[in-house]
């Protein structure tokens, strides 16, 4: 018989199931339901299941985030309600408006261990699988059936493997890696498949560029997407709030659906054009394109290491006068960071607005939404029509880097022009 | 399960911000989401989408976890999704809601828009009338054809109490 991938096996543990296979459906106990604004949502699908208490309230995370601070009265009626339901229910995480993004804030907070069978009412909960979680998104019904009774369905899905060797040449990040795979992959190349992720240069790589990784590959369909528990994600934990979970390892002779090998010794800055995730092109081929909006910020790429990156280009110079640069920490802890660095400082130089930590302008709700016929150059992870604004605006996505770069241009710029 | 409809035809990789964008998940009630349903890729959907079967390229959903994107379909009165394929999240959403989606290939070349349409849920087949043809889907696992037989998560969460 032969030996099974993480998602496999986290997915055997947690539906007791000695061992489970691609395709199949097991109902499995979950460890940690996320939810964010859209809990107001939950809260009302969770009131007509006429169950009184929720199944854990030690095992329930709410972040407002998405729109913080309340971006109308009827944001603000959601909010309170919210504030009640978490009273009510003596919900232990809650963290309100102007924290910071749930896909830091747990993490940061200790909540994500390896091994852990987690679910969020939100796309990019694959984020946390770059702490050897089985995380996933799902909608707000699915959340209220996890608060009544602390389990789900799930259909078990095929593992791909990526291993990914070489040294990222300067100027280039795990944003261009992943834009690169998601290109190689295609939209929905991953749909409804967990993808494991291993190599050197994943083995070498930080926390931060690890969740940028796992967080972008929902923009290829992936259902879960893991970095196998190592020193690194320990000393991450350790650094945070300590390290109380058992890893999950794949055995050495998984299955695989696919299996790809991947160098990243030549990989060149890259953009995700207008507009789809996988319209991947060399920043070559799209400098000089005017922008009217440049983005840091976002679960993807809201990190200190992202901030530190576009501070190295930022300093002491000016964003283009026709162009609005916005920067948005990922969280409190990485905004007093980057204060303390200096970064905040070299961005009000250079005529950045500091948007308070939260989602910002990426799903174009406010703080930043684009008007027809505008075009920004964005850090974030969609570029969908109307995602940020108007369906008649355009949306690049590249690195920390390539943005910078191209805000004190006031065009779309290869970083490594600019440094040299 | 018979399910009886005029087709919609939509194209490949319809993002749940162009099914309901951002700005409209201020609203609470169905039938308000229901009238900006599709609005970032085509503002006459509501007045067609009476009682209508959509008839979908591949990876339909794709994008944001909003279990609005269901909920403002089947709403906007959509008794069915056909689709080459469907993004995860849309397709837990849209069964939760009691909304059916079949997956099939060749659906998209063999109907048309305005075509009369009916479905055996529980087999996938579905029947142009229009055109006299017959196409073999796949259908909702059985487990999932549970939770649409009760009309979504809600009902089917208390019929197992």
């Amino acid at each position: 018989m032969s030996g099974l991938t993480i998602a496999e096996k986290i997915l055997s543990q947690k539906s007791q199931h000695s061992r489970v296979e691609p395709g199949e459906v097991v109902e499995a106990s979950v460890d940690l339901a996320m939810s964010h604004d859209n809990t107001a949502l939950v809260a009302s699908i969770f009131s007509k299941l006429d169950v009184d208490k929720v199944w854990d309230p030690n095992r329930i995370a709410i972040v407002l985030d998405h729109r913080s601070p309340a971006n109308n009265e009827q944001t603000a009626k959601r909010h309170q309600t919210i504030r009640t339901i978490v009273q009510e229910q003596h919900i232990s995480t809650f963290f309100d408006i102007g924290q910071g993004i749930c896909h830091q804030l747990l993490p940061e907070s200790g909540l994500v261990q390896p091994g852990m069978l987690i679910v969020g009412s939100d796309s990019h909960t694959t984020t946390y699988g770059a702490f050897g979680a089985f995380a996933t998104g799902i909608g707000a019904t699915d959340i209220a059936l996890v608060w009544a009774t602390g389990k789900l369905w799930f259909k078990v899905p095929e593992t791909i493997q990526l291993t990914v060797n070489g040294a990222l040449p300067s100027m280039v990040t795990a944003k261009d890696l992943i834009l690169h795979i998601i290109k190689m992959k295609g939209q929905d190349g991953a749909n409804y498949q967990s993808v494991e992720f291993y190599g050197t240069t994943i083995e070498r790589m930080s926390l931060g560029s690890r969740m940028c990784i796992t967080n972008h590959c929902m923009e290829m369909g992936a259902k879960t997407a893991m970095i196998p528990f190592d020193k690194t994600t320990k000393q991450y934990l350790n650094n945070n709030a300590g390290f109380s979970a058992q890893p999950v390892f794949a055995d050495a002779d998984a299955v695989y659906t696919e299996k790809t090998e991947i160098d990243v010794s030549d990989l060149e800055p890259l953009v995700a054009c207008p507009s789809r995730v996988d319209n991947v092109k060399p920043v070559a081929d799209v400098q000089g394109e005017l922008i009217d909006q440049a983005v840091i910020g976002s679960c993807t790429n809201g990190r200190l290491e992202d901030l530190a990156l576009a501070a190295s280009i930022l300093k002491g110079r000016s964003a283009s006068s026709d162009v609005r640069l916005l920067i948005i920490p990922a969280s409190q802890k990485v905004y007093q960071d980057a204060l303390h660095k200096g970064y905040i400082s070299v961005f009000l130089q250079a005529g950045a607005t500091i948007v308070n930590p939260g989602c910002g302008p990426c799903l174009g709700l406010h703080q930043g939404v684009l008007a027809k016929g505008e075009t920004a150059l964005s850090t974030t992870n969609r570029n969908f029509p109307g995602r940020m604004g108007s369906p008649e605006s355009n949306i690049y996505l590249a690195s920390p880097a390539t943005v910078a770069a191209s805000a004190l241009t006031g065009e779309i710029t290869d970083p490594r022009g600019v440094l040299s | 399960m018979i399910i009886r409809g005029v087709a919609l035809c939509y194209g490949d990789d319809i993002s749940t911000d162009e099914i309901i964008p951002g700005p409209y998940l201020q609203y609470d009630s169905p039938e308000k989401l229901a009238s900006f349903a599709m609005r970032g890729c085509d503002t006459t959907f509501p007045e067609k989408s009476k009682n209508a079967i959509l008839v979908v390229g591949k990876n339909f959903g794709c994008g944001s976890s909003r279990e609005q994107a269901a909920i403002c379909l089947k709403h906007a009165g959509i008794q069915s999704i056909i689709g080459v394929s469907f993004a995860r999240i849309f397709y837990r959403n849209a069964i939760n809601q009691g909304l059916p989606l079949l997956q099939s290939s060749s659906a998209c070349e063999m109907i048309s828009n305005g075509d009369e349409i009916k479905i055996t849920l529980e087999t996938g087949e579905i029947e142009n009338i229009s055109t006299q043809k017959q196409i073999q889907s796949t259908p909702p696992a059985p487990f999932l054809t549970s939770i649409l037989k009760a009309g979504g998560a809600i009902p089917w969460f208390h019929q197992q109490k």
